[in-house]
C-alpha cells in the first residue's frame, strides 16, 4: 500500500516538528527516515501512525484520506524502539495480542491463532520461545518479537521507530540484515526511522534526509551519499572535510588551486563551504604538480581496511585522510611526517544557499 | 550479627581501624535510638491497648465487641469503607491515566488538588462538609425539601472519608504510569485493542500492585478516620458512630475495657492490613524484579518500593 504525505505541520508549543512536510512512499518500499535528533524524523513516523494528528496537511493510503482515521483502522504495525512488550504476557500471547482483541466476529479461532503465531514465530527465527517472558530474552530476541507482534495483525504498513538504536553494534548488524531479507520475503510497505547513516543507507531502498522539520532530500542511498542535496547531507552521511573558502560563482569548475589560497578574494566571490570526503583525498610525500595542501601528519589509525590519516595544514586546519593499507605501506609515513594532500572529487555549498553551477 | 562479623574483617584488613570502629558505634547508636524511640512511641501503645482490653477478662471483651452499639459501629464503618474505597480506586485510576497519558493543560494544577486532602486539616474537611450540606448549608433547605439527610447520617460520614482518603490511589500510580510511558497502550491500540481491552489486558496488569498498594493503604485510612468524620456524624449511638467515635464515647464515659477492646480491633485490623501491605511490596519487589531489564519503569519502582514508606 502506498503511503503519501501531504504537507504536513506539527507544532509541540512553540516547537514545529514538522514544517510543510510532503513525502511519497510507493507500495512494497523499504524508506528510511535518516536525521539527528530533532529533526521530526518519529513525529513523522508517529503522524502517518496516526499516533500523533497533524496541525495541516493531511495523509494519505493507497490515495484515499487517512488524516481522520484511528490508528486503529489504519492497519499499520508500529515497532518501538523500545520492544514495548507486554511483560505480563508470554511471547505467544504478545503474538497473538492483536488476535485475541478482535471483535468475535473476525476473531480467528484458538486453532487458527495458534498456527498463526507460530509460523510468525519461526519466520522471527524464535520457535521454542513461545513461553518465555520479555524479561528473558535478549533485546535482539525482544525486537523480533515486536515485530512478529506487529505483523500478526497483517499490516499494510509497516512502521519502525528507531527499531535497533537500543541494541549492541554487533546485535545491530544482524539484525539490519534479517530485516532486509525479511521484507524481500514479505514485501510489506515500510518506513523505519534511524538516526545512523549506515544503517540507512544499507538497509533501505530509499532514503529521506531530514532536518529541523524539513525533509533535505529523498533519494536512493547511493543517490544522497553521491549527490547530496545540501551541505546538511553532504555533512550527515559520514565524515567530511570542510574548507570554508571564497568561490567564484562564474566559473562553475571548481578548481583545486582555491583550496590552497583561502585568503585570495576573487572578484565575484562568494564565500562557500567546499567538502571532500577523506577517500577523496589524496596523500603524497612530495609536491606532484597538481594543486595541493602541504601540512604535517598529526595522527595515524592504521587498525582497519583503511588507514585513517589525521593531517594538519599550513593554514591551520585538520584534514582526515582515508587511504588504502597498500598506499599506507609504499608511503611509509609517520608522525610528523611532511605531506602534500590532493582532493580528487569536491563538492561546493555556497553559504548563501543559492545553488552551485559546478 | 553477621554485621558485626563483616565489620571485624573489614577492620583487620583495613589500616584505618580507629574509623571503623568509630563507624561501628555510630551505627548501633543510632539503631538503638531507633529502637528506644519506636519501642516508646509504637509498640507500647499497642501493648496498653491489648492489656487494657482483656483488663476484665476475655469475657468483658466479647461483650463490649458484640453490644449492640459496636455492632452498628462495625457495621457502618465497614459501609464506609466498601463506599469510599471503590470509588477513590476508580477516581484514582482516572486521574492518574489523565495525568500520566494524557498531554493535558494545568496538570501540575491537578496533581496540586490531589494532595489538597492531606494538607487540610480533617476537621476542615468535615466542617466544608456541614457547610455545603448541614441544615443551614448552602444545600441544606433543598436537601430538607426533598427529606435527604447528608450531614449527621451515613451519606455524610462516607463523604467526609472519601475526601480524606481520596489522594492515597492516585498518589500511588502517577508516578508508577509515569515511569511506564505511553508505549504499551499505543502499542495496544496500533494492534486494533479498544480503550477497555488495552486498559483491562495491558495497563491494569501492569499496575496492579501498586493499586493494591494504594487500596490498602486507602482502606486503612477510611477505617481509620476520626475527625473529619467525627463533624459530620453527630455522634447518634447505634446509628451515625464509626469505630473509631465508638472508641472515643466509651472512653469519655469511662468504659476503658470496653473502649480498648473496640480499640484492639482497629488495632488488630491495622496489623492485619500492615501484613498485607508487607506480602503486596513483596509481590511488587518480585514483579520489578521479572521485568529485569533494568528499564526505566522497573527501575523507578524499585526505587520507590525500597524507599519503604
Amino acid at each position: 500500500m502506498s503511503i503519501e504525505v501531504a504537507n504536513v505541520t506539527k507544532r509541540f508549543g512553540d516547537f514545529a516538528a514538522l514544517k510543510e512536510v510532503s513525502l511519497r512512499v510507493n507500495a512494497g518500499e523499504l524508506v528510511a527516515l535518516l536525521g539527528p535528533s530533532g529533526s521530526g524524523k518519529t513525529t513523522l513516523l508517529r503522524v502517518i501512525a496516526g499516533l500523533e494528528a497533524p496541525d495541516a496537511g493531511s495523509v494519505l493510503f493507497e490515495g484515499e484520506d487517512a488524516t481522520t482515521r484511528h490508528v486503529r483502522q489504519r492497519r499499520v504495525g508500529f515497532v518501538f524502539q523500545h520492544y514495548a512488550l507486554f511483560r505480563h504476557m508470554t511471547v505467544f500471547e504478545n503474538v497473538a495480542f492483536g488476535l485475541r482483541v478482535r471483535p468475535r466476529r473476525v476473531r480467528p479461532t484458538r486453532a487458527e491463532i495458534r498456527s498463526r503465531v507460530s509460523e510468525l514465530l519461526r519466520l522471527v527465527q524464535l520457535e521454542g520461545f513461545a513461553r518465555r517472558y520479555p524479561s528473558q530474552l535478549s533485546g535482539g530476541q525482544r525486537q523480533r518479537v515486536a515485530l512478529a507482534r506487529a505483523l500478526a495483525v497483517e499490516p499494510k504498513v509497516l512502521l519502525l521507530d528507531e527499531p535497533f538504536g537500543a541494541l549492541d553494534a554487533k546485535v545491530r548488524q544482524e539484525l539490519r540484515r534479517w530485516l532486509r531479507r525479511l521484507h524481500e520475503e514479505i514485501h510489506v510497505t515500510s518506513v523505519f526511522v534511524t538516526h545512523d547513516q549506515d544503517e540507512a543507507l544499507e538497509v533501505a531502498d530509499r532514503v529521506v534526509v531530514m532536518n529541523a522539520g524539513c525533509i533535505e532530500q529523498v533519494g536512493t542511498p547511493e543517490d544522497v551519499f553521491q549527490n547530496p542535496a545540501s551541505a546538511f547531507v553532504m555533512n550527515f552521511l559520514g565524515t567530511v572535510n570542510v574548507f570554508h573558502r571564497r568561490v567564484d560563482s562564474l566559473t562553475p569548475e571548481i578548481d583545486a588551486v582555491e583550496i590552497q589560497c583561502p585568503d585570495e578574494l576573487p572578484a565575484g566571490s562568494r564565500p562557500a563551504r567546499i567538502f571532500v570526503r577523506p577517500h577523496n583525498l589524496e596523500i603524497n610525500t612530495h609536491a606532484t604538480g597538481k594543486p595541493s595542501l602541504r601540512g604535517r601528519v598529526q595522527f595515524i589509525n592504521a587498525a582497519g581496511p583503511q588507514v585513517k590519516v589525521e593531517v594538519l595544514t599550513e593554514f591551520g586546519e585538520v584534514l582526515q585522510v582515508e587511504t588504502s593499507q597498500e598506499r599506507y605501506q609504499a608511503l611509509n609515513i609517520t608522525k610528523g611526517s611532511e605531506v602534500y594532500v590532493t582532493p580528487k572529487e569536491m563538492r561546493v555549498f555556497f553559504d548563501d544557499g543559492r545553488p552551485n553551477s559546478a | 550479627m553477621a554485621t558485626i562479623v563483616t565489620d571485624a574483617r573489614f577492620a583487620d584488613a583495613a589500616p584505618g581501624t580507629a574509623v571503623r570502629h568509630s563507624s561501628v558505634l555510630v551505627r548501633w547508636t543510632l539503631v538503638l535510638i531507633a529502637v528506644a524511640f519506636l519501642g516508646l512511641m509504637l509498640i507500647l501503645p499497642l501493648v496498653i491497648v491489648f492489656c487494657g482490653a482483656f483488663e476484665k477478662g476475655w469475657q468483658t471483651t466479647v461483650a463490649a465487641l458484640t453490644h449492640p452499639d459496636a455492632r452498628a459501629a462495625i457495621r457502618l464503618t465497614a459501609l464506609t469503607v466498601v463506599i469510599a474505597v471503590p470509588l477513590n480506586i476508580v477516581f484514582g485510576i482516572a486521574a492518574a491515566w489523565a495525568i500520566t497519558k494524557f498531554r493535558l493543560r494545568g496538570k501540575s494544577v491537578l496533581v496540586t488538588l490531589i494532595d489538597l486532602p492531606f494538607s487540610v486539616s480533617p476537621v476542615i474537611a468535615g466542617m466544608v462538609f456541614v457547610l455545603l450540606f448541614g441544615a443551614r448549608g448552602l444545600l441544606g433547605p433543598w436537601l430538607g425539601e426533598h427529606d435527604i439527610r447528608i450531614i449527621f447520617a451515613w451519606p455524610g460520614i462516607a463523604l467526609a472519608t472519601m475526601f480524606v482518603t481520596l489522594p492515597f490511589v492516585a498518589r500511588e500510580l502517577i508516578p508508577l504510569m509515569q515511569a511506564q510511558g505511553r508505549d504499551d497502550e499505543e502499542a495496544a491500540i496500533s494492534l486494533g485493542a479498544g480503550g477497555w481491552q488495552t486498559f483491562f489486558r495491558v495497563t491494569l496488569p501492569s499496575i496492579k500492585w501498586g493499586l493494591a498498594y494504594g487500596t490498602i493503604l486507602c482502606t486503612a485510612r477510611a477505617l481509620g478516620e476520626f475527625g473529619a468524620v467525627s463533624v459530620v456524624s453527630g455522634h447518634i449511638r447505634g446509628e451515625t458512630n464509626t469505630l473509631p467515635l465508638h472508641v472515643e464515647i466509651l472512653y469519655n464515659e469511662y468504659q476503658f475495657a470496653a473502649a480498648f477492646s473496640v480499640a484492639g480491633l482497629l488495632v488488630s485490623i491495622a496489623l492485619l492490613t500492615i501484613i498485607a501491605k508487607s506480602i503486596v511490596e513483596w509481590r511488587m519487589h518480585r514483579s520489578v524484579r521479572r521485568d529485569m531489564d533494568g528499564g526505566p519503569a522497573a527501575q523507578a519502582t524499585l526505587d520507590r518500593v525500597g524507599s519503604g514508606r
